[in-house]
């Protein structure tokens, strides 16, 4: 048995979802749109009735996906039953859902939902006049204590076994002889919820519902004889939801008791007063905002260390759980280093095993802590009701760039990891939107860029680091800001979707609700981890370590498929300055492995500007010096700034890519979202370089500061160097 | 034509609309303009004709706007609000 839930957003539908199913619930997708559908099972006695949790909607309109698909599934895929979650605080809104809900044939029952809230709030509601006036059973549960749920799935149970015919209240108004008219007409057509269908065809919306070019002229017909009031000036569509409204106030409200006016602010009021005060809501916005990265990305958590509270600082949660991850990740390829040893396996086996498939899921694992610290603040939000306030604070800005204030929150956390971010697209609610979201999302500047910026900051603006990563940052707005405007009038033309939206009361967030959602998107993201991206690193693992004759050699040399790519495509990034001469292609296959993962940048040029300086090694400061000389002797501070832009905004990494087909779900979109990044960091590139070279900004190779000589200097001469360190040149 | 420029230059004629009201100021709609997805959207939730709405406050950076309509708070840009036509004698609070 499958029985759908619907209702409007913020009526506690995912709480009823949740406790009706527990933890069996599976999340997928809608063919072919950006809208979660979610399923799972309530167990009842030894029966599984399936529960199809439709998405939040308050209308069923043909306009928003969301409304399309909860529509197409109550018509097409005839549920046996639907529970209609009504918010007894709002009932006036939700009931305007249900009177569509009932014009299908598919037997309904309705769940009145937070009767307890109501009494608070001087609503008192007579369940058995509601009952006779709907026509249709009414339960009143609280999702939130797990109150009525019994009675509920009873009468969803009894109800799915009994016939019902749609009822419309149209048919009670001054419409009436105009849609009985039509749905004879639907009739004749043997169409499937004539009293649904006839109802649509009314407003003039026939969207999904086929009928013959003669029944459509008798339509036609018929509705040339209504006469609708001035004010609708002709709008059928207006004029069926403004009869909606009428008789849902009208008749309806009899059964709904209202102390009159209760003028008392309630507590969620007070709260909002402060948090969207003219005054203090952005500076209270942004703070809070500051927290959530502070806590997931501070070094010195609370500053206690700069202030000399404490001597070392410590760590917030995200990077000490970063490093807990890290220490896990080199224990289990300490591990398998010692197993493979022990089998004595071949060397290939041992590349493709450790710096393969574990260095690739452990890069990918790593960053889930922080992820996950990321969603969490995410849900609270969303949870409390304070996400719709996010989106009301910053809407005026984003408006300008063709985005709406709900795409505030992603972009922000595009700055910690875009993996989250382009997640979250998915609260934006038109599809053009979220598109465009997607596509500026690279840049802002990642956390795993950082460490680039930092490496040519320290070689070649030793003295204005500070300075060149703000100027980076500020590329990568700006650069935003103008492909805002570009995509707005060129690929992603088109109207911008309504703001209308609703601010929920604030409440406490459900501990149930945001450890589901976090686990959801935990299994979301090792899925791809495991698939895409441990594949995609295995490949350039490959490439980088083999050569077309398939002998194993030293890692992205020129000699390694990889290798060879980047002296092929060089000349197509000499233009940009950072690409000329006979090591240029070095710039160029750092930047490849680049578009892989952004950590991949620093660790190939440790290898391919200094044999001997590698990996982790980097972080050894005197050993990171030795790679700034190289650095020094083959970028001038131009080429440097140019080469840092053309990483800023290419292809970020192919957990991102992997993120972002998901989440546009076409190969077309997908191509051409990766051609849009790397066609933008080869413009901006270009540009800088060009530019900066016309008037000579820049351009004059540096001298190493003898600071920097001497830290080089005390690398250990142990090490054995088989090429010339580039330095010499 | 001559209408539309008085209307423009004095706002002798124009019909106030719900972007006009001040917070706190409360009004009944008279018609709603707009075409398609919005103007739907805007009867979906519940600001229809001779609804009673409350204008709440305006975001700090002066859009959108907050209003109370149907006993919920509704928040939606200037430009949307500019499309619900009110009924002229609404009273100030």
């Amino acid at each position: 048995m499958r029985i759908a839930l619907a209702g409007n957003p913020n009526s506690g539908k995912t709480t009823l979802f949740n406790v009706l199913t527990g933890s069996t619930a599976h999340v997928g997708n809608w063919p072919g749109v950006t809208v979660d559908r979610k399923e799972g099972v309530h167990k009842r006695g030894g029966e599984k009735i399936s529960i199809i949790d439709l998405p939040g909607i308050y209308s069923l309109s043909p306009y928003s996906p969301e409304e399309v698909v909860a529509r197409n599934f109550i018509l097409e895929e005839s549920p046996e039953a639907i529970i209609n979650i009504v918010d007894a605080t709002n009932i006036e809104r939700n009931l305007y859902l249900t009177t569509q809900l009932l014009e299908s044939d598919v037997p309904v029952v309705v769940a009145l939902n937070m009767t307890d809230m109501a009494e608070k709030n001087n609503i008192r509601i007579d369940t058995k006049l509601l009952e006779k006036e709907l026509g249709v059973p009414v339960v009143p549960i609280s999702a939130l204590l797990k109150q009525g749920l019994d009675k509920l799935m009873d009468a969803a149970v009894k109800a799915a076994g009994e016939k019902r015919k749609g009822v419309s209240v149209i048919s009670e108004g001054k419409y009436a002889d105009a849609l009985s008219k039509i749905e004879e007409v639907a009739r004749e057509e043997k169409l499937s919820h004539p009293k649904f269908k006839a109802v649509k065809l009314l407003e003039g919306d026939d969207k999904g519902i086929d009928v013959s070019d003669a029944a459509k002229a008798k339509i036609a017909e018929i509705k040339k004889g209504v006469r609708l009031p001035a004010e609708f000036e002709g709008d059928f569509e207006a004029t069926v939801a403004n009869e909606r409204y009428d008789i849902v106030g009208g008749r309806y409200s009899k059964a709904v008791k209202r102390a009159k006016n209760s003028e008392k602010l309630t507590g969620s009021d007070k709260i909002d007063r402060i948090l969207t005060s003219r005054l203090f809501g952005l500076p209270i916005f942004f703070v809070l905002m500051f927290l959530v990265f502070h806590v997931t990305f501070g070094e010195d958590l609370f500053f206690l260390s700069s202030l000399g509270l404490s001597e070392e600082g410590i760590l917030s949660p995200g990077v000490w759980m970063l490093e807990q991850t890290g220490v896990f990740i080199d224990w289990i390829s300490g591990f398998a280093t010692a197993g493979l040893n022990a089998v004595s396996a071949p060397e290939w086996c041992h590349g493709l095993i450790v710096d393969g498939v574990l260095a690739g899921v452990g890069a990918v694992l790593s960053f889930m802590p922080q992820i996950l610290l990321l969603f969490l603040f995410l849900s609270i939000m969303e949870d409390s009701g304070y996400m719709a306030r996010a989106a009301f604070l910053m809407d005026r800005i984003l408006r300008r760039f063709g985005l709406s204030g709900k795409a505030f929150m992603p972009l922000l956390m595009c700055f910690g990891c875009l993996v989250p971010a382009i997640m979250g697209s998915r609260t934006l609610e038109n599809d053009r939107e979220r598109k465009l979201m997607i596509m500026l999302a690279p840049f802002f500047s990642c956390g795993a860029k950082l460490p680039i910026w930092g490496m040519f900051a320290m070689a070649l603006f030793p003295e204005n680091a500070d300075l060149l990563v703000f100027a980076i940052y500020m590329i990568g707005i700006i650069t935003a800001v103008i492909a805002a405007i570009i995509l707005k009038y060129t690929i992603l033309r088109g109207e911008a979707s309504p703001f209308i939206m609703e601010l929920p009361p604030y409440h406490m967030p459900l501990i149930k609700n945001v450890v589901l959602n976090l686990w959801e998107k935990l299994k979301g993201y090792v899925y791809r981890a495991a698939t895409i991206i441990a594949g995609a690193t295995v490949v350039i693992w490959f490439l980088s370590n083999f050569s077309f004759s398939l002998d194993l050699v030293e890692s992205a040399s020129k000699e390694s498929m990889l290798g060879f790519f980047g002296t092929h495509l060089q000349f197509l990034f000499e233009p940009l300055g950072w690409a000329s001469g006979d090591i240029g292609w070095k710039a160029v296959v750092a930047a490849l492995t680049g578009l892989i993962a952004k950590e991949m940048v620093v660790s190939t040029m440790g290898v391919l500007y200094d044999p001997g300086v590698e990996g982790d090694a980097l972080e050894d400061e005197t050993a990171s010096s030795a790679l700034a000389l190289s650095i020094i002797a083959v970028f001038s501070p131009l080429a440097a700034i140019s080469y840092m832009a053309f990483n800023l905004l290419s292809v970020p990494c192919m957990a991102a890519v992997a993120t972002a087909h998901s989440e546009l779900r076409s190969a077309k979109w997908t191509w051409t979202t990766i051609a849009f990044w790397i066609g933008t960091a080869w413009v901006v590139s270009f540009l800088i370089f060009q530019v900066g070279s016309l008037f000579g900004l820049g351009t004059e190779m540096v001298n190493p500061t003898p600071g920097q000589i001497e830290a080089a200097a005390q690398i250990a001469p142990a090490e054995p160097a088989p090429d010339a360190p580039v330095v010499a040149e | 034509m001559l209408k539309q420029w008085i209307n423009d230059k004095s706002g002798f004629y124009m019909e106030k609309t719900l972007k006009d009201f001040k917070p706190g100021e409360s009004g009944v709609v008279a018609k709603i303009g707009g075409a398609g997805q919005i103007r739907r959207r805007i009867f979906d939730m519940g600001i229809t004709p001779n609804t009673e709405i409350v204008m709440r406050k305006v975001a700090p950076l002066g859009d959108p706007i907050e209003v109370t309509v149907r006993g919920y708070q509704l928040s939606l840009r200037k430009s949307e609000a500019e499309l619900v036509v009110m009924k002229a004698g609404g009273d100030s609070k």
